[in-house]
């Protein structure tokens, strides 16, 4: 895997709409192509890093990147909720944005190297876990077994159910989902994802879990992975905070004593978990 | 370092001459508004000569002061912080063309500038500014270019305020690092105290003769008497692991009740760093401005996040505040965020007492 640098940290770099797919209601993924060779040779990132989303006029988000770090386009799936999202749904093909990043630490990949990888996610947005998923698949004989783990309050909140179909057909791959409230023919458990925990199959010893969603449901993951025999430094986690500066100085994205623009967003769970299992900080 | 020299009171205009002479605009204590201020003077004659000021918790006032002095006090609301980040500044500046846009960094244009009366307990806040804005792997362009070219004349704090605690935090009421001069005001003038090259070039414009024993002696005594004078403290220097373990103090809601989230201290502290980043749009769109401005965790959109606030209540923002200062500090930063000045206590609107709040939280801890 390429080592991954910083390229634009100061200021964002007007970049090109090159395509933009329509994933569910209010949720949009924009193909970004960076201007010149030579940008597009040094740019590089990880899944679970970020970048800073600059709308002239209209302010910055941060988006995580969605894309595989080997294409050259760069996706970012966006979820139109707040002010900026909102102006960003209107944009199409032909137009500009500018970019910063990537920024912050994304999952462990290379750790996860060979070892069996536990996904599991809460809710909409989980984007940066699901480029995990992608990255796994695409490149299959390099990691152990994949169990996707997905949890979402009602049936017709998941999103890509075909994908999920999908996966679970490939080898050494499992998928369990459930929703809270579901619909006829609803093919998932219905209740809370955390006791489909118990039926994952992994190897504890050699595994590696990532975790994406509210904080609630991460701790409940993480205490049920840990029940399960797997080292609590095993499990990874995607915390998301208002970031503004993206370099660790504006502190609206303080946890404790981390900055999670910069520490994280995803953090080993025993960096965190003192502060994740009291809330409200 | 060179024997300290003295420069007789009506000597003070030559800092100022020799200061102009070297190209640097001066930033001075000012008695305006019924407060001490940092701004724009270029004469001696502009410092507050005889003012002493009386503060305490949600009070500040001036007054008559005994004798001839112009330092004969603690702080004003701030000092160096706004000097070097700025209450509201501009990061960069969007142009559209065509169908796409340009975007350049804003630079403030800085001249050299000289601070004249900065006090202990501000040099320690800017040291860990220092630390925040341009220690990490992202140093920020904007703070640099203000930071760079500061010379600071320090004064050594003689008349330290009810509210002050620096002696407990270990950052005053004496300098001891991170200035250019440091001058201690006596009856008939200041002695001088070196502390870097460009002090150093600075001082031998003003040939002073060197301190005598008696003048030293007087120096020392009266810094003694201004570190035995306060009243104030903080339970300790190392709060992080009580404060972390008592996040359900009772006294956290006691608090809230009296707090009004103004965000005062915030304002006031020499070391809060947070900032909001916002876009400011020409009517028409064509252009704009990205700002960053201060912000404070008792605001509304500190804790935001898509529709749900993190920290809702003062509770929560008051904890915020105050374990970050007093207990996370220590994970980013290697120490307290707090440097004693005791400013967030005097100008607090509900007169809330950092020093008593952290007594009350730390209590019985061993």
């Amino acid at each position: 895997m390429r080592r991954c640098r910083m390229s634009a940290p100061a200021l964002p770099l007007p970049v090109e709409i090159v395509g933009r797919s329509e994933e569910a209601a209010g949720i949009f993924t924009l193909h970004l192509r960076l201007p010149t060779p030579e940008q597009r040779a040094v740019y590089c990132f990880l899944p679970g890093q970020f970048n800073m989303l600059y709308l002239p006029a209209v302010g910055e988000v941060p988006i995580s990147l969605s894309s595989d770090p080997e294409d050259e386009i760069l996706g970012h799936t966006v979820r139109s909720a707040g002010r900026v999202t909102r102006a960003l749904a209107r944009l199409q093909p032909g137009e500009y944005l500018g970019v910063r990043g990537p920024y912050g630490r994304g999952w462990p990949l290379q750790e996860a190297g060979g070892r069996d990888v536990v996904i599991v996610t809460g809710g909409l947005g989980c984007a940066p876990v699901l480029a995990v998923v992608h990255y796994v698949l695409r490149r299959r004989k390099s990691f152990g077994r994949l169990v996707v783990i997905q949890g979402v309050k009602h049936s017709r909140d998941l999103l890509w159910p075909q994908a999920y179909q999908e996966w679970a057909r490939q080898p050494d791959t499992q998928v369990l989902v459930a929703a809270d409230a579901g619909e006829p023919l609803w093919p998932w458990h219905v209740g809370s994802a955390i006791p489909l925990i118990e039926q994952a199959v992994f190897d504890t010893d050699h595994a590696l879990a990532m975790l994406c969603g509210p904080e609630g449901m991460m701790v409940a993951a993480a205490r049920a992975l840990a029940a399960r025999g797997l080292a609590e430094s095993a499990i990874y986690l995607s915390m998301e905070r208002n970031m503004q500066c993206a370099v660790g100085l504006c502190g609206h994205c303080q946890l404790g004593g981390k900055f999670v623009c910069r520490d994280g967003p995803v953090f080993r769970y025993p960096e965190v978990k003192f502060l994740l299992e009291r809330g409200g900080l | 370092m060179s024997v300290p020299a003295f420069l007789p009171r009506p000597q003070l205009q030559r800092v100022f001459d020799a200061l102009q002479h070297l190209g640097y605009r001066i930033v001075g204590p000012v008695a305006r508004d019924g407060a001490l201020v940092y701004e724009d003077i270029t004469s001696a004659s502009e410092l507050p000569w005889g003012v002493a000021a009386r503060q305490d918790a949600g009070s500040f006032r001036l007054e008559a002061g005994a004798g001839e002095r112009c330092f004969a006090w603690a702080n004003g609301p701030q000092a160096l912080k706004p000097l070097v980040f700025a209450p509201v500044e501009p990061l960069w500046r969007m142009e559209r063309k065509g169908a796409g846009f340009e975007v350049r960094m804003t630079q403030a244009t800085c001249r050299p500038t000289a601070v004249i009366g900065v006090r202990a307990c501000d040099l320690a806040a800017l040291a860990l500014q220092d630390r925040h804005f341009l220690g990490g792997l992202h140093a920020d362009a904007h703070y640099a270019g203000r930071r760079e070219d500061l010379l600071l004349i320090a004064v050594n704090c003689t008349h330290p305020a009810a509210t002050c605690f620096c002696a407990s935090t270990g950052d005053g009421p004496q300098v001891s690092r991170g200035f250019d001069l440091a001058l201690t005001e006596l009856d008939e003038g200041y002695t001088v105290a070196v502390g870097s090259p460009p002090g150093e070039k600075l001082l031998a414009l003003l040939a002073p003769a060197p301190a005598t024993a008696d003048q030293l002696e007087r120096e020392r005594a009266a810094l003694h008497r201004a570190a035995a004078a306060q009243t104030r403290g903080l339970p300790g220097r190392q709060l992080r692991d009580v404060l972390m373990a008592r996040l359900d103090h009772p006294r956290w809601q006691e608090v809230a009740e009296r707090c009004l989230a103004c965000g005062n201290c915030t304002a006031v502290c020499p070391t809060c760093f947070c900032h909001a980043e916002i876009e400011s749009a020409s009517l028409d769109g064509a252009t704009s401005l990205h700002l960053r401005e201060w912000d404070s965790c008792f605001g509304e959109r500190h804790g935001y996040i898509h529709g749900k606030q993190l920290r809702p209540g003062t509770r929560e923002r008051y904890r915020q505040w105050l374990v970050h200062k007093l207990a996370t500090w220590h994970d980013q930063y290697g120490r307290s965020g707090c440097v004693g000045c005791g400013r967030c206590i005097t100008w607090c609107p509900a007169a809330i007492d950092l020093t008593e709040e952290a007594a009350a939280l730390c209590a019985g801890a061993a």
